[in-house]
Formats: C-alpha cells, structure tokens, sequence
C-alpha cells in the first residue's frame, strides 16, 4: 500500500499543476495560500509512511478494500462473441461507491492540516455521502452544496447525510446543479478557508486537487491490474469507465497508463443527443476553457458562458472535466465517447436482470459503452485469446432505484411540487 | 517592456487626485454591463461618474462569478438573461470613455480567454478602456495577458487578499499596472457592517512589498466606511452598494436618481477622510 499513492511509470506520476496545456489555478488570490498549504501537507504525507498506512488500515477494515473484480459472462454475451467483460466493483464499498477512497485520504489531511471544517459538493449525493461518513468518524464539522434540483433527484442520499450529521444545503441560483453547488462551495471557502478545507470530489479545480485525488483512487486501477493478472494471465485490452468529473476513470485509468496495449475509453453522458444541446459530452461538444480553477474541456457559448448541462445521471451532469482527461485525450492515450441516456438505461437494466448487480446510472454509461464497444472488440482477440475488457463498476444503483423505476414506467413520477404565486407549500 | 515603461490611465488619475491641491483617495464605482439593459447601464455608469465616482469598474456578467455576492449576481444574471454578449461590454466602454473617469473593466477570465486574449486586449485598448481587473486570474497564470497588455498599453489590476504570503505580495505588485486591489476580507463582494479589519494592515504590507497604489474593495457601503478606508488607502473601490439601487427601484429614472444619491454619499466620506501620511 505504501506505493499505491504514487505507483507507475512516468505517465502514471505525472504532476501537476499542468496536464499539458490543461490545469492551472484559476482562482481567486484568496484561496492560494489554502491550495499551497493543502499541496506542503500532500507532499509531506506522500513521503510519510505513517499515513498511507493509517490510510491503509481504514481501507482495510472500513471501506472493504480490496473490492473484488467479477467476471459477468451473461452481460458480456450481450458486448460480443467471445469477449470476457470483468467489472471491478467499486460499488461494494463502504458508502456505496469508488468516493470513499478519495474522501477517506483528504479527512486524514485535513486533521494533519488542524481544520476542523469540511465542506464538499455533491451531484448524485455519492460524494456528498462519503463525506458526511468520513466527516462523522473522524469528528469533523461537515456542509455539503447541492443543487437544488439534485436534491429533488437524490432525496434519499440527502437523508443519509442528514443522518450522518451533515448539513446539507440545496442550491437555488444558476442550473441548481453540481457545477453551482461548486460555485457555492467555492464561496464557503473563500469566506472560511482558514477553519475549512474543501473536500473536493473529483479530479477537477485547482491543482493540487486533480492530481492529489487522481493519487487517492489508484488504488482501484492497481487493485484491478493485480486481480485481472491473476485471473486471466495477461492486462486486460481494454479499461472502460464514465466520466463525469472524471475521478472514477482517472483511478482506474492511472494504473494503466503506462502501459500501451490496454486501450482507455472514458463514456460521458451523450443526454438526449450531441445534436439535442441537451448533454454533458465535454469531448464531443464542448472546447478548452476555464471553470473551477482549472483549464480543460467545456460545454460553454461562444462568450464563453458556461452553457447548462444534461444528463440522467445526476453524478455525470457537469459541464467540465479533470484537465488530465482532457491531456489524455488531447494525446490520444484515452479516447472519449458519448454514451446517450436511452443507451445507458439500457445498459442498467442488463446488467441487473443478466447478472443480479443494480449498478449507479453513472456507471451504466459505462456499461453501455463496453457494449457500444462490441464489434471492435473482437478485434482485439491477441495470441488466441479471447479479448478481456474491464469495466469500473464505479457504484451501486440504490440511489438511483426511483429514477430508473420511474424510467421503466414501473412507478409513476414523483410530481414535483411547485407553488403558484402567493401559494404556500 | 517592464511595467514602467507604459502608461497608465488608471495610475494617472490616482496620482493626480494624491497630489492635487486637496490629496484625497479615489471613489471606484463598479457596475455590471447590461443592468438593468445595455443602454440603461451606460447610463448608470455616466451618472455615477457625474455623481463623483473617479474611476469606472465595468463588470461583465459571467455564469459562474465566484467572487460575487448575491447582489452582484442577481444584476448579472438578469444581464445574461437578457441576452447580454462580452462585446457589450466593449460598447459600453466606448460609449463612457468621455465621461471623465478612466473604465476598468472586471471580468472572469474564460470569457477573455474565449475572445481571445490578445483581439480582447486590442479591442479593448480601441474603444478606450484603461485595463483589467482579473478575478480569478492569478499573475501566475496570466503570461498571455501581460504580453498583451503590454502591447496595448493597459492596466493589469491583481487581486491582493489577507491571506496573501509576503512572497505573493512582492510577485504580485510586481505583476500589476495602475494599482493593487486589497480584498478587505477573506469573502465574496458584497455589504458589511464594518470593514475588513484586516484591510488597512494588508495595504500597509502591499506598500511594503512595493506598489505604489493600493484600493481597497469588498463590503465598503456607506459614507464613514468610505471616509475610513480613504485615510489609508489610495482608492475605494464600491459594488454592491451602487447596485442595489438600480436592482431595488420600480423603474430606471428612479434608480438612477436612487444610485446617485448613494455615490454623492460616498464622495462625500471620501473628500472628508483624513490622509495619513504615506
């Protein structure tokens, strides 16, 4: 475990501030002496074996670590002849998905840093969980923003952080989604930044966070190389994840990085369609510029606006992307594609009446992706073997039964109550 | 080129008011283009001018304005929801540029970056703006806008905040044109009930670190907060405050009336404030 923080070869411990041309700290002066203390503490811990040990144990003995990685043959008959699918299963964590790897890292920082505050945003809820979970065993003060349309979506995981003793606060300005629950998280920190620490959920902001959280979830890529050697012999040919922020696929991806035969595909939520406007593809349908501190890939106008994004999943709805991915498809070592809701709901319902696994929305983008793959796939079959793709089952789908329910018309859709003027609710 | 080698619109006028018969500091008055419309918000900026505000903030309404409290954001937000484009921005400056104050324009930095740092800069420069105030752009960060203003003659205004290490200070003074913007506290624009306590210290550090022009901004709303912060400061900078009236009145004549009666306040504490010495 000692070197699962920085393990690999030299694309593996690439840092930051720059992925390329991607990355940086746009933010404002204010949060600079926060970002460089928070990036000593890193570093310090990195070299320090006393806490990727304690990391270590809590993964151990809290989370669940190692996930195991299941072979899923009756899915993958769906993918192609022949082609082996193995998903790794983050969603048999502790909190129900991959985010808990991150958030138990940073709460070990942040009590090394002497804050007592935590503050975090949360799209699906699944970050803002882990958090108010590590916020809870570690005593730490902890608010979590969300959109306040998100909290509609995710009301479930709202009540679970409110009983891990969370205060969570709904988001009612701009989209009232996950890129202003950061704006409003971002403005907590400006205000508080000497007693907080934002916890941060994917490999997006300002550096030091896309590299120091990309570093928290290579334990799930160095886990699944491991576990895939062993059960087939060889890498797999290729690692599939979605991408919504990114933090998911950048864990999973980072193990691999420095190895040229395992191809990396990374699937963001194509929403209704790249032509319908009504998306969250960065890749397809966004260009480079600047949110949340950090330079990548956008969905934004031509005055550079941030334009509003789309997607069934409340955890893929975001309108940026780690700027590592965006170097990483900009070098061509990941490729990026679109998956659209319909084929990620699809996806969903395979995977849970193939195999018994009631996977996250996001991670059906995945799912959809590894099947988009098909015929590709059997392409890849090297030395007779069958080709073997690995797919980051990022987190389990109990947060999403009500929306998948209502998708499959198995429940009525929960009307969402709206006043008229001068009407109280 | 070094930093002294181009002339700055903004410096100029900080310095005329320091040394002039009666040295006082400067009135920074900001207002977002396209609130409560395009024209009307060059209307505003004309009256606020006339009202005894020295220099002109010019905010462009951006999306995601993390620097921004509510009061700000709700002016922007119906600025873009009535089609406001960055290049209003452009017009607005021109349409202001004789009234008598030099225009600052304040702006997140993707919508530069979009536009082009160097055509922004240039376009800039062409309708008479006299620079930048970045936000959320760090020196660090913005090599392609000091080339450019540079080569255009226009000032960079960086953000300095308590929080600044004296290492940052030194690099970021170094780094800037026209002055240094001291944010008060550690928090988003907006009123307050007193003033950064921290302020007048940090612009006592940036001096030290070597600018010779420091403003002071975020939370000053009223006269004697103004007449305070101008005994130590070289400029007031006010937002919220000259807002508000525009976002609170039933029509735009009596939010201009409302507006200038709010900066003729303002003026007021500043003319009245006591300089300390330098």
């Amino acid at each position: 475990m000692r070197d699962v923080l920085r393990g690999g070869g030299p694309l593996a411990r690439h840092e930051g501030p720059y992925f390329g041309e991607f990355g940086g700290r746009f933010v404002p002066e204010a949060l600079i002496a926060a970002l460089d203390e928070l990036e000593t503490y890193y570093r310090k811990a990195l070299a320090d074996p006393t806490f990727s040990d304690e990391l270590e144990r809590l993964h151990r003995t809290y989370t669940g670590r190692p996930s195991p990685i299941t072979e899923v043959p009756r899915f993958a008959q769906h993918v192609g002849d022949g082609v082996r699918v193995f998903l790794k299963r983050e969603d048999l964590n502790h909190t129900g998905s991959h985010k808990i790897n991150n958030v138990l890292g940073q709460a070990l920082l942040v009590k090394r840093m002497g804050k007592r505050r935590v503050i975090a945003e949360t799209g699906a809820g699944q970050h803002g969980v882990a958090t108010a979970t590590a916020a809870a065993l570690l005593d730490l003060e902890c608010t979590v923003y969300m959109g306040e349309e998100d909290t509609q979506r995710q009301a479930l995981n709202v009540a679970r952080m409110e009983l891990l003793g969370a205060t969570v606060v709904p988001v009612t300005i701009g989209t009232r989604t996950l890129k202003d629950a950061i704006n409003e998280a971002l403005r907590d920190w400006v205000a508080n930044v000497e007693s907080t620490h934002y916890l941060l959920g994917t490999v997006t902001g300002p550096h030091p966070f896309p590299e120091m959280v990309r570093d928290f979830h290579r334990v799930i890529g160095d886990e699944a190389r491991a576990q895939i050697l062993d059960e087939t012999g060889a890498l797999p040919d290729a690692v599939v994840a979605c991408v919504g922020g990114g933090s998911n696929a950048m864990g999973i991806f980072n193990a691999f990085l420095d190895d040229p035969q395992v191809r990396l595909f990374g699937f963001e939520a194509g929403g209704e369609g790249i032509a319908s406007g009504r998306h969250s593809a960065r890749f397809s349908g966004g260009a480079p510029g600047v949110l949340h501190g950090a330079r990548s890939y956008l969905l934004q106008d031509e005055d550079g606006q941030t334009l509003p994004s789309h997607s069934v999943s409340a955890g893929l709805d975001y309108p940026s992307v780690g700027p590592e991915h965006a170097w990483l498809h900009d070098t061509g070592r990941a490729q990026y594609r679109p998956v659209t809701d319909g084929e990620a709901m699809e996806a969903f319902r395979l995977l849970c009446r193939t195999e018994g696994i009631i996977p996250a929305i996001e991670s059906a983008h995945a799912l959809a992706g590894a099947i988009a793959l098909g015929r590709e796939a059997a392409t890849w079959a090297a030395d007779g073997r069958d080709p073997v793709i690995l797919v980051n089952l990022s987190g389990r789908g109990d947060k999403d039964v009500a929306t998948a329910a209502a998708w499959f018309g198995l429940i009525e859709p929960e009307p969402v109550l709206k006043a008229d003027e001068g009407e109280q609710l | 080129m070094s930093v002294t080698d181009v002339r700055s619109a903004t410096g100029e006028k900080l310095d005329e008011l320091a040394r002039g018969p009666q040295p006082r500091a400067a009135l920074i008055g900001y207002l977002p283009v396209g609130f409560p419309s395009v024209p009307g918000s060059a209307r505003a900026v004309r009256a606020m001018v006339e009202a005894g505000v020295d220099i002109v903030e010019l905010g462009v309404p951006y999306t995601d304005p993390v620097m921004d409290g509510p009061v700000i954001q709700a002016a922007a937000n119906h600025a873009l929801a009535q089609g406001t484009r960055v290049r209003d921005t452009l017009l607005v400056a021109e349409q202001v540029a004789d009234a008598g104050a030099p225009v600052l324009v304040m702006t997140y930095w993707n919508l530069v970056l979009r536009y082009g740092v160097e055509a922004f800069a240039r376009d800039l420069a062409a309708a008479g703006g006299a620079g930048l105030i970045t936000p959320d752009l760090i020196p660090d960060e913005g090599a392609e806008w000091l080339a450019a203003s540079d080569a255009h003659g226009l000032d960079r205004v960086f953000l300095v905040a308590p929080s600044s290490t004296p290492e940052r200070l030194v690099s970021t003074v170094a780094a800037s044109r026209g002055f240094v913007y001291a944010a008060s506290t550690m928090g988003v624009t907006g009123e307050r009930a007193t003033v950064g306590e921290r302020a007048e210290q940090l612009v006592a550090d940036t001096r030290a670190a070597g600018a010779s022009r420091v403003c002071v901004g975020l939370g000053v709303s009223r006269p004697e907060q103004a007449a305070q912060v101008a005994g130590y400061a070289d400029g007031v900078i006010v937002g919220s405050a000259l807002v508000r009236p525009l976002l609170e009145a039933p029509d735009e004549a009596a939010g201009l009336d409302a507006l200038t009666g709010v900066v003729r306040g303002l003026a007021g504490g500043v003319r009245s404030a006591v300089r300390a010495p330098r």
